[in-house]
């Protein structure tokens, strides 16, 4: 069955603000900042021309948006907002208290790189400076994915073995403003994929129980370590229980909506690929053009695309990886403490939690904005074809990485 | 050997002006060609800055200028002072630290309206109370420019341009001069982008001032706002001296229509340790680790 009801031309921004408009969120607070603000434009122009009933609140910065959405969300509202890289930064101290108390909200990372030095692009080190604050993070690669995850991710955050807030995450420049063709799926279809709504069950306002939020936990005695301690087994497991929901919500949404989108990791032409490169984000589409074009000339590659990125799916990634015999991480943030890409680390210690040892290159691309080709990824996938072939001395030791635009070549 | 280290951001440097005849304008502009529109208010403030250093004749390299995030945080790139471009909201928390570390230098404070007014509002409070002897040029348009058109927190109500608020913001503006009164600010001016000279004649006397002061700018966003081109027909001058008590001073708040230019209010008030006028040595920074570990 296919609840389309109508064809659009969009941006990645724009197709985000379709998603939450379908979700029908209660208040929306909002900071502009590039690349995010269309997003949020959107939103508003949908609530001023009544198509969406919301409150859409500008607020004085972005610690104030996420401090006024736990109060909305406290308060028992379907929330969302959106940031990016010094939006999110500034954002930061709401931000790591969310999953903790398990308020099931949904906020747009439209991802940019960091300062200093100064810069306005996309990139992905915003995130990855907050990948263990305990938010689920999920990447898409095209403005389709950037929709129909946005509905879907309600549906996990508010899961009541998750109930955890949810980052959805769209590459600035490519996807925020690349334009492309979007299905918008019946509001009817996407009510009933929700379900009625129930965001906050745990610490609503509720006048049989009137309670104070998050007092004073922990400290000294065992009693108080001991309790700390549930809490933070609780977030794991929450964190570990959302792998499932995930899985289960992308099956669900295939079945109704007939778009199907790898929930956690996808495998691409991975059957009988000699090595694989792992990417994540909208630079996915032009390593999978890559790995056409290599394999039009023999050479046997395949691409894992991570979706889901926190929880980590350590089990799906090691299932991937054991299909290859070498693998070139692309990454596009640094990881400063270990010289890689933060994926990179993550898909090393997947590798050992399976007991598979093989090479592995860390490569780092498409910072601040840069230009990630097709060419960028045929030579990743001529590095590590080198790498399985022999230790080849002119590679880099690992995990010293390989800077894919350090060159100042625009590779097309 | 160890690696280089990179500089951040190559911004500067042309020769230094000579140090015995006067100063120019020119002597404080950077090679930098400025990015803001054609027609926007910011050249000027430019100008008039350039022109009031010129005037005090305070060579480059004693002056600090350090900004926020925004169109208007642009200005220390085209300066040939010491300028810092720091994060969106924060100039005068970061410009409080270089004249604590740097009592000797003249210190000044440049950003929007949303830099200093929304994101960085408590800033702007806590800098007039502290009366730290700095000068903050508030570049007002009464919009996010950079950010391509929200209002900010000294839009009108019923502004439905922008595209966040386009029933408009519904809530009354921060009128500046309100807000630093109350807060215990002891110098407030403003100024008009159209008329830098009486715009660097404020800025001379906020430098001079010893202790906070607040140069209110109205410098129009011709992009989001061009309707601002007519502020050139609404400023008229402040009659009167400069208001030395609050009474006279709030008083002149009550009639003033925010196109008022002039130094409103100049009171004499301790600055933040004046007593403290020489930069610590390193040395002594050294000792007192010692003494502590
Ligand atoms: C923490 C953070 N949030 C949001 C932004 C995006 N941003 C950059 S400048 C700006 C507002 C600029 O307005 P204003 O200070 O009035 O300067 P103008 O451009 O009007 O001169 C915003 C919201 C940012 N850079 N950092
Ligand atoms: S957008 Fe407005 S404030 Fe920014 S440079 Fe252009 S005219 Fe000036
Ligand atoms: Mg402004």
């Amino acid at each position: 069955m296919n609840h389309l009801s109508r064809i659009i031309v969009c941006d990645g921004n724009e197709a985000a603000a379709w998603g939450v408009k379908l979700s029908r969120p209660d208040v929306i607070a909002v900071y502009p900042i590039t690349p995010q603000s269309s997003l949020v434009e959107t939103l508003a122009k949908f609530v001023a021309e009544g198509e969406l009933d919301a409150e859409v609140m500008p607020l004085e910065g972005e610690h104030s948006v996420l401090s006024a959405l736990q109060g909305a969300c406290l308060a028992g509202a379907r929330t969302y907002t959106a940031t990016s890289g010094p939006g999110l930064a500034f954002m930061f101290e709401p931000y790591v208290r969310t999953p903790g108390l398990r308020l099931p909200m949904v906020a747009s990372l439209v991802n940019r790189d960091m300062l200093s030095p100064q810069c306005v692009w996309g990139g992905q080190q915003d995130v990855m400076t907050v990948r263990d604050a305990g938010w689920i993070q999920i990447f898409c690669e095209s403005a389709q994915e950037v929709l129909d995850t946005v509905i879907m991710a309600y549906r996990i955050a508010e899961h009541p073995a998750v109930m955890l807030p949810v980052n959805v995450n769209h590459d600035g420049n490519y996807l925020s403003y690349g334009v492309s063709r979007v299905e918008i799926p019946d509001q009817a279809a996407v009510d009933a994929f929700l379900g009625e709504k129930n965001v906050n069950w745990h610490v609503a306002l509720d006048p049989e129980r009137p309670m104070a939020v998050d007092p004073l936990t922990g400290g000294a005695d065992a009693e108080g370590a001991a309790r700390f301690v549930a809490y933070r087994q609780s977030l794991c497991r929450g964190m570990q229980t959302a792998l499932a929901v995930i899985s289960e919500v992308h099956a669900d949404w295939a079945r109704v909506f007939g778009r199907e989108h790898a929930a956690l990791v996808e495998e691409y032409r991975l059957d009988d690929a000699e090595i694989g490169l792992v990417t994540i984000g909208s630079m996915s589409g032009a390593a999978k053009d890559a790995a056409d074009a290599a394999r039009a000339e023999g050479v046997r590659v395949g691409v894992i695309r991570i979706k889901t990125y926190r929880p980590f799916p350590i089990a799906a990634v090691a299932a991937a990886a054991s299909k290859v015999g070498a693998l070139g991480v692309v990454d596009r943030a640094v990881s400063y403490g270990w010289n890689c890409g933060p994926v990179y680390q993550d898909v090393l210690a997947a590798l050992y939690s399976a007991g598979l040892r093989m090479p592995v290159l860390s490569f780092i691309g498409g910072l601040a904005g840069a230009d990630l080709t097709g060419a960028h990824f045929a030579r990743a996938i001529a590095m590590t074809r080198a790498a399985l072939r022999e230790a080849d001395a002119t590679l880099p030791a690992p995990p010293s990485p390989i800077w894919l635009n350090a060159d100042g070549e625009a590779t097309r | 050997m160890s690696e280089t280290l990179l500089a951040p951001a190559p911004v500067l440097t042309k020769p230094p002006p000579p140090r015995d005849g006067a100063f120019t304008m020119q002597d404080f502009k950077s090679d930098i060609k400025p990015i803001w529109c054609p027609g926007c208010g910011d050249y000027s403030v430019l100008t008039a800055l350039a022109k009031a250093l010129a005037e005090l004749g305070r060579p480059r390299e004693q002056v600090a200028l350090i900004s926020g995030i925004g169109c208007s945080s642009r200005l220390p790139a085209y300066t040939s002072v010491y300028g810092f471009h720091g994060v969106h909201g924060r100039a005068l928390a970061l410009a409080t630290g270089v004249k604590l570390a740097r009592p000797d230098l003249t210190v000044i404070a440049a950003g929007g309206d949303g830099d200093g007014l929304s994101i960085g509002g408590n800033h702007f409070l806590h800098a007039c109370r502290r009366n730290v002897d700095m000068t903050y040029i508030l570049m007002d348009n009464q919009v996010y420019g950079m950010t391509k058109g929200q209002a900010s927190p000294t839009t009108a109500p019923d502004w439905c341009e922008g595209k966040l608020t386009p029933e408009g913001p519904g809530i009354a503006p921060v009128a500046p001069l309100r807000l630093a009164l109350a807060a215990g600010v002891s110098f407030f001016a403003r100024g008009f982008a159209g008329n830098p000279n009486e715009l660097a004649r404020l800025i001379v006397a906020g430098i001079t001032h010893p202790g906070f002061a607040v140069i209110h700018v109205l410098s129009p966003c011709v992009t989001f706002r061009p309707e601002q081109r007519a502020w050139k027909q609404a400023v008229h001058p402040l009659e009167g001296a400069p208001a030395t008590d609050l009474a006279t001073a709030m008083a002149r708040f009550a009639a003033d229509d925010g196109f008022t230019t002039g130094i409103f209010y100049a009171c004499a008030a301790p600055p933040f340790m004046p007593e403290r006028k020489r930069t610590k040595q390193a040395s002594d920074f050294a000792k007192r680790f010692l003494v502590e570990i």
